[in-house]
């Protein structure tokens, strides 16, 4: 050092410096192989850079190659914790494109079926989220529960996850004759147990201090990232696709879309909660009265959409799923394009973790309930 | 008096959570909620629309019902089945008829989604409960389902 | 005199006749530190079985029951299969610091363990300065962890070891003014002093009020010393994968694990000794017959029984509490524990000096 300026020595050996760390695609918390890569300042997080790509298996692609009937299957392995809605949103859309008007009674089953879905999913995503910031006994809770849903399912349809028993035109089959009395003993189950789980998280002082006030998510921002679902309602904005959109049978219930003001971690965990509550309020209208009709419409044994586009979104549990199809009159769609909930909702992570702890960042991701399969499809 | 309370509150919370957890723990065996399950292998139930492994279910004088139509092959998403036929002269009428030679069904490429079954218009194949499918080679993963020797049921295809 | 007295004595008297007075001296030595080994093994094992066990039963499951009778046996062919593992490391680590680290941690446990008496009579040396060599060893841990961290070379466990420092040097504090809270009462440090004074009445009902808030104090602060849920930020599972012990496997990762579940229980049995009345029998006041009948059961019995209690306790935690974070960590020592405590130290002296206690 012979410029003359003073030569500190700490500085040249010990300076401090931002580095970076993966988490993901392996990590605990990020619930699949999602790969986030973070700067971080000590234990301060300066920049987010997510990765995707790791479990693409280009679904839109292949749904170019298959026919109508087929497509709806592979909606399952998007967002696998609301299959059914997946599914459903397929049928609707090419319903809507052939001008077929299923029964009430399709319908109504279908919304029964996407409540039980929602919860189904908060709950796992409850389980996960208290595992994630440290109680690991919550995972088992959640699980207990979901458990009977998923053998209300299993008896549905067959198949405990991926349903697929939405098909065009309808139901795959009717449903299995214990259907309303498993639904109800689920009910009676899960009540008092969404108390227990506000006596073991929600209540906690270590989960409030751990929640609250983190990872706020403004208005403008999460409109600008088009961010949906609890995620949003979260920040105060309505979005809920039941609510805005009718489809199915949601035109005939009464039900509350849940908001929360301050968009923080706390918040977007207390419309979840409420929502599960909401769901039962809603399945507790139809399962008493299904009505009788047909579960199956008549359809062409090969569906070719009109020429055009088509365009049909629900809410998942998760957020908005739009599905866009380009028709040009064949068997199998031209194009084919999911907009899926999660995408736009990790697309925000950059704006509400910066300035948090690595702690902190797990309860947000794990408050933005990703599904990594349907980020990358 | 702010940070007192908020000790007591913050104890009061603690201990409701270990409430819930505690009951739990006394009343451990009777909320147990796991199964033991290789244990429980024979007295496992399935509910009656179980997707577990395509299968074509085969009478006493091994006899199915598969006409060779296709239509599995077709509805198939993923070409897991594979039909070999051929156009068999039948001796009592005389005329040349489709039959299958060989029914294949690709375990490793099967989604479960049931479309093949509701396509088949015979009711030739079920969904069987069988559920544990893995296999310690890629070769025991592709069945052949029509069992040999086997031939058309009478009165199928009417 | 008490039966593990009369067996040490024995042991002792059979020692001299049979070698001269210094090897006899040399072999006691010997004996106690196998006795040692082999009980933090046992201890260790046993802890993990009893975790995994009462974990289960938490979150409703039933836990490791297939390898020997009711499972007992899980642990041991757990251990056995980390013993004949090959040891992974990283090629980058500084191998004698990530060689070196479980030895700290496993070491400066054992020597914790060793003034603890379990029994009159029966722990390796009783000092009389042992409650302040415990904290004093106890604290040795943290270099390991601090090592392990360092020589890893992975960030990961550097964050989770940077942790641990923090929060170890913090919690420290709390657990030495918390037993100092005692100490006013009894008036030693020696360890057999402490449990002496509890013949009457154990210390936490002795000083009624502050005996109770040390004690809350003591276990709060001993859970985040022994780096259990809420604090176990050092391993986080979710946050850091395994924290500091990321890139250790086989016998070195045994190591991490058994000390962990050792500091648990060194944790669990000084508040056995200094609150509840170590190996003391539970008296009540007058009553002879019960206090007769209480006495029968030997003293060891006690002592594990009330460590067994502390140790269910710090699992109940555990398996019903989300994590702390860093920040909020030390806020609650800085903030909270550590004025209360002093607080509570001022409030001991004073009722010591009124005489007001049992």
């Amino acid at each position: 050092m012979r410029t003359g300026t003073l030569f500190d020595p700490i500085e040249q050996d010990l300076h401090t410096d931002e580095y970076k760390i993966n988490m993901g695609p392996q990590h605990p918390a990020t619930h699949g192989v999602l790969r986030l890569i973070l700067t971080i300042d000590g234990e301060v997080i300066k920049n987010v850079e997510p990765d995707l790509g790791y479990i693409h298996r280009s679904i839109e692609k292949i749904c170019e190659r298959d026919n109508y009937r087929q497509i709806v299957h592979l909606t399952d392995r998007m967002d696998y914790l609301s299959s059914h809605i997946n599914n459903e949103a397929v049928c609707l859309l090419i319903e809507n494109a052939l001008e077929i008007e299923v029964s009430d009674r399709v319908k109504v089953i279908r919304t029964i079926l996407d409540e039980l879905t929602r919860i189904s999913s908060h709950l796992l995503w409850w389980g996960v989220m208290g595992m994630d910031v440290g109680a690991l006994t919550t995972f088992m809770y959640g699980f207990r529960e979901r458990e009977m849903i998923n053998d209300i399912f299993e008896n549905t349809c067959g198949a405990r996850l991926t349903m697929n028993y939405n098909v065009p035109g309808g139901l795959m089959w009717d449903i299995y004759s214990g259907f309303v009395r498993d639904t109800k003993a689920f009910l009676k189950h899960f009540k008092p147990k969404l108390k227990e789980y506000n006596d073991l998280l929600t209540d906690n002082i270590i989960f409030r201090k751990r929640t609250e006030g983190i990872g706020v998510l403004s208005k403008e921002s999460a409109i600008a990232y088009g961010v949906t679902g609890p995620t949003m309602r979260g920040s105060g904005v309505s979005c809920d696709i039941r609510k805005l959109f009718p489809y199915s049978a949601y035109d005939r219930v009464e039900f509350e879309e849940i908001f929360m003001q301050g968009g923080d971690t706390f918040d977007r965990y207390l419309v979840r909660m409420k929502e599960m509550e909401q769901s039962i309020h809603i399945i507790e209208q139809l399962i008493d009265n299904i009505p009788e009709g047909e579960t199956l419409e008549k359809t062409r044994a090969v569906i070719k959409l009109p020429k055009g586009e088509f365009y049909q979104r629900v809410e998942t549990a998760r957020g908005e799923l739009g599905v866009y199809v380009i028709s040009d009159g064949k068997k199998s769609p031209y194009r084919m394009k999911f907009r899926s909930p999660g995408f736009s909702n990790l697309s925000v992570i950059n704006e509400i973790a910066v300035g948090h702890k690595i702690g902190d960042f797990v309860a947000i991701i794990s408050t933005l309930d990703l599904v990594i399969p349907d980020i990358d499809r | 008096m702010g940070y007192f309370s908020d000790i007591i509150h913050g104890f009061k919370t603690l201990l409701t959570g270990m409430k819930v957890t505690g009951k739990y723990f006394f009343n451990a065996r009777k909320e147990i909620i796991t199964q033991q399950y290789p244990d429980n292998r024979d007295t496992l139930t399935f509910p009656e629309r179980f997707r577990g492994r395509v299968d074509m279910p085969h009478n006493e004088n091994n006899e199915h019902r598969c006409t060779g139509c296709q239509a599995c092959e077709i509805a198939c998403p993923n070409g897991s089945i594979e039909i070999i036929w051929d156009r068999v002269l039948n001796p009592e009428t005389g005329k040349k008829k489709k039959a299958i030679e060989k029914h294949i069904y690709h375990l490793s490429m099967c989604t479960m989604c049931n479309l093949c079954i509701v396509a088949c218009p015979t009711d030739a194949i079920v969904m069987t409960h069988e559920f544990e499918l893995a296999a310690y080679d890629r070769s025991d993963l592709t069945f052949v389902l029509n069992k040999p020797g086997s031939k058309l049921m009478a009165g199928v295809e009417e | 005199m008490h039966g593990t007295e009369r067996f040490t004595a024995a042991v002792h008297q059979w020692l001299l006749g049979m070698f001269s007075p210094g090897a006899a001296h040399i072999a006691e030595m010997v004996l106690t530190g196998l006795a040692y080994l082999a009980f933090f093994a046992v201890a260790g094992l046993a802890l993990v079985y009893l975790e995994r066990r009462i974990a289960a039963f938490f979150q409703v499951r039933l836990g490791p029951n297939r390898v020997g009778p009711f499972g007992l046996l899980q642990t041991v062919a757990d251990a056995l299969k980390l013993v004949a593992k090959e040891p992974i490391g990283t090629k980058k680590a500084d191998h004698f610091l990530y060689s070196l680290a479980p030895y700290f941690l496993i070491i400066s446990s054992l020597m914790a363990i060793s003034v603890i008496p379990m029994g009159a009579g029966f722990s390796a040396f009783d000092i009389d300065v042992g409650v302040f060599f415990l904290i004093a060893v106890s604290s040795v841990g943290v270099l390991g962890i601090l090592i392990a961290g360092w020589g890893s070379y992975n960030k990961y466990s550097l964050i989770g070891a940077l942790r641990s420092g923090a929060q170890m040097i913090s919690y420290e504090l709390s657990v030495g003014l918390s037993l100092l809270t005692m100490i006013l009462l009894v008036g030693s440090l020696r360890f057999s002093d402490v449990v002496q004074a509890q013949s009457d009445y154990w210390l936490i009902f002795k000083g009624h009020i502050p005996a109770f808030i040390a004690f809350v104090i003591f276990i709060i602060s001993g859970t985040a010393e022994s780096n259990r849920t809420p604090f176990d930020l050092v391993e986080a599972e979710s946050e850091l994968g395994a924290g500091f012990h990321s890139e250790y496997s086989g016998i070195q990762f045994a190591f991490f694990f058994l000390s962990e579940f050792i500091n648990m229980f060194i944790i669990s049995a000084v508040a056995a000794t200094v609150f509840l009345g170590g190996w003391m029998p539970f008296h009540i006041g007058d009553l002879e017959g019960f206090n007769h009948i209480m006495d029968y059961i030997p003293g060891p019995v006690w002592f594990f029984i009330k460590t067994g209690f502390i140790i269910f306790l710090m699992m109940w935690f555990r398996w019903t509490f989300p994590r702390l974070r860093i920040d909020q960590l030390m806020k609650l020592e800085w903030k909270y524990l550590l004025p209360l405590n002093l607080l509570n130290i001022l409030l001991m002296a004073f009722f010591v000096w009124k005489g007001w206690y049992l």
